[in-house]
């Protein structure tokens, strides 16, 4: 029987993953996607909670919220990344080193 | 059914009359965004009127509400008390300094209108910020703040240090508001609601949660240690300042850092504390011995990093991250002295900070580089911006007569009071480390010869700007009863249980 620990389980696996993309790869595409694991990661966490304990709906309206303004910030970040594509021909963020110090 | 929905209908409607500075706010974004697609002749002057106007409207409305009885709004999604309206006036008022810059910046000449409504719509997301009392109200309203910061942060488009300002701003944003978003999930498991009020009183009645709450609570903090910039999460801070345009950094180390400081402190002092609007203790574990150590980390971290900086805007992106560990002191105190100093420090911060970046923008827009190097001899190429200039340094340093000195006062008094002895002294010896780089600033205006030693023109309305910043500075410094007392009667947090209990009283 699948319980609410698995999908905690999943949740932080997710989690995990996210952070690790976001800290290794190097190209800015694939950062954001790691920030989209780590915000689905949230959700999953939300709507278990909703779903397998008696506390209403709540934890699912907040998932419903969190995933259009995951879109509204890929939105914003691939246009920023569209930019700096444009002006740099290139998205690897390493090789964005005008700011330092 | 439709009884409740009645019911909920009629308690937003009644709620609206409350929601005066945020109506004025989305009036104001609606009628620039209009206005710019409708009329095609010259914009400058008609949309700064529009959005000064949309500004000065919310700033009456705050006004109005200020004194108003403490009230849950929209359902329990906000609060009306005037902790948040203090926070809100102060955001207003950063914004009409901003605007006023801006008009004057080579930084921004193109889009204006679009510059305008994406900058309201960040003073909107900061006034919903400075007041929710729901998880889900803080992500979104935190959300509000950060997506239009970013596009402001890359508004010049074709200068490379923008762009990557921008992305920068998006990847640290995008994965603190994520951790965020985690922590607040585990909040929701452990106590099966996303109001604040409810999660104290919940975690009140359980007991036992110590740990598991204390690491929620944790990742809850990297979106307000992300917001405020304080150590670990401020990373993008200096690149994000360097990068942006001056006065849109001038406007992000001060607006969202201020309601930063106000979200954070309703979320641990109404959420995890059981402050009663003098004193509480932490119902989350070791919560304010952790923040009391990120503050002492983040004050430290950016005095000492400051001290290597050669660029001026870099400098005081460092500068502000130790500010943002100063006004931490005072949300660790757990006590209303405490949060008297965060609002007080807040209020000067405006000023003195402020000020620094107008002088930074005016010289670095006629001398086109921000280096320190550039500032030399600015004391014989024009008088009134270098003495000036020394006062705002004077002030952030803390030196007395200045408001800084005050603000550090209140802070310190607080700490003190508090009986963290440590964290006080580690505060004073970072003042002392400030002086160092700070000074160094006005040493090169005032000794080093300059490259070119033709006069700086300024226009009046530069002048005028900085007289009032320099006013705010002076006299917060020496007459500062009015502005303490102000923020003495705000120190209230909305909470119902003490609604309930006044309300019986009467």
């Amino acid at each position: 029987m699948i319980g609410l620990t698995h999908y905690l389980v999943v949740a932080a696996i997710l989690f995990s993953l996210g952070v690790l993309a976001v800290s290794t790869r190097r190209n800015a595409i694939s950062v954001l996607m790691g920030v989209e694991l780590i915000l689905n990661a949230g959700n999953i966490n939300l709507v278990a909670f909703s779903k397998f304990s008696d506390v209403g709906i709540s934890g699912q309206l907040f998932a419903l919220f969190v995933i259009i303004l995951a879109a509204a910030e890929a939105a914003v970040a691939l246009a920023i990344v569209l930019n700096i594509y444009r002006n740099h021909h290139t998205v690897t963020v390493d090789r964005l080193h005008s700011l330092s110090g | 059914m439709s009884d409740l929905l009645q019911a909920a209908i009629a308690s937003n409607l009644e709620s609206l009359q409350f929601a005066g500075p945020e109506l004025a706010l989305t009036i104001s974004i609606l009628v620039i965004v209009t206005v710019d697609l409708v009329y095609s002749g010259e914009k400058r002057a008609l949309m700064t009127g529009l959005t000064l106007a949309g500004l000065l409207w919310a700033v009456w409305s705050i006004v109005g509400l200020y004194g108003t009885e403490p009230r849950s709004l929209f359902a329990g999604m906000m609060a009306l008390d005037d902790f948040g309206l203090f926070f809100k006036l102060l955001m207003a008022g950063t914004t009409l300094v901003v605007v006023v810059f801006g008009i004057q910046s080579t930084d921004i000449d193109e889009k204006l209108a679009e510059f305008y409504a994406v900058l309201l719509t960040i003073v909107l997301g900061g006034f919903l910020m400075a007041s929710s009392t729901n998880l889900l109200m803080m992500y979104l309203t935190l959300e509000l703040v950060s997506l239009p910061s970013f596009i402001l942060a890359g508004y010049q488009r074709h200068v490379q240090r923008s762009n990557e300002a921008a992305l920068k701003y998006v990847v640290y944003g995008g994965v603190s508001s994520g951790v965020m978003l985690y922590g607040f999930s585990l909040i929701y498991g452990l106590t099966g609601t996303l109001d604040l009020f409810e999660v104290s009183s919940r975690i009140a009645a359980q007991g036992g949660l110590d740990l598991t709450l204390f690491l929620a609570a944790t990742m809850s903090m990297a979106g307000f240690g992300y917001k405020v910039a304080c150590v670990p999460f401020h990373f993008w801070c200096p690149d994000v300042y360097e990068g942006a345009p001056t006065p849109v950094t001038a406007f992000l180390s001060v607006a969202p850092k201020a309601v930063g400081f106000a979200m954070l402190a309703r979320f641990f002092y109404v959420g995890l504390s059981s402050y009663d609007g003098t004193l509480g203790t932490s119902l989350a574990g070791q919560w304010p011995e952790l923040l009391a150590i990120v503050s002492a980390c983040t004050m430290t971290l950016g005095n000492l990093t400051a001290i290597w900086q050669n660029n001026l805007k870099r400098l005081l992106a460092y500068s502000s991250i130790a500010h943002a560990g100063y006004m931490m002191m005072g949300v660790v105190m757990l006590s209303s002295a405490g949060l008297q100093g965060v609002m007080f420090y807040a209020a000067v911060y405006l000023f003195m900070n402020l000020g620094a970046f107008f002088v930074v923008l005016l010289v670095a827009d006629r001398t086109g580089s921000e280096d320190i190097k550039d500032f030399a001899g600015l004391g014989w190429r024009s008088p009134f911006i270098a003495a000036v200039m020394t006062f705002f340094l004077a002030s952030l340093t803390g030196l007395p007569p200045t408001a800084g000195f005050a603000g550090k006062l209140y802070l310190f008094s607080a700490v003190v009071e508090g009986g963290l002895w440590w964290l006080a002294v580690v505060g004073v010896l970072n003042s002392a480390v400030s002086l160092y780089y700070y000074w160094r600033i006005a040493r090169t205006m005032y000794l080093e010869d300059p490259a070119v030693a033709e006069p700086l023109g300024i226009p009046a309305i530069a002048t005028v700007t900085l007289a009032v910043l320099f006013a705010g500075t002076v006299v917060f410094g020496i007459y500062f009863g009015p502005l303490s007392d102000l923020t003495a009667q705000s120190t209230t947090l909305y909470a119902p249980v003490q609604a309930a209990a006044q309300a019986m009283l009467r």
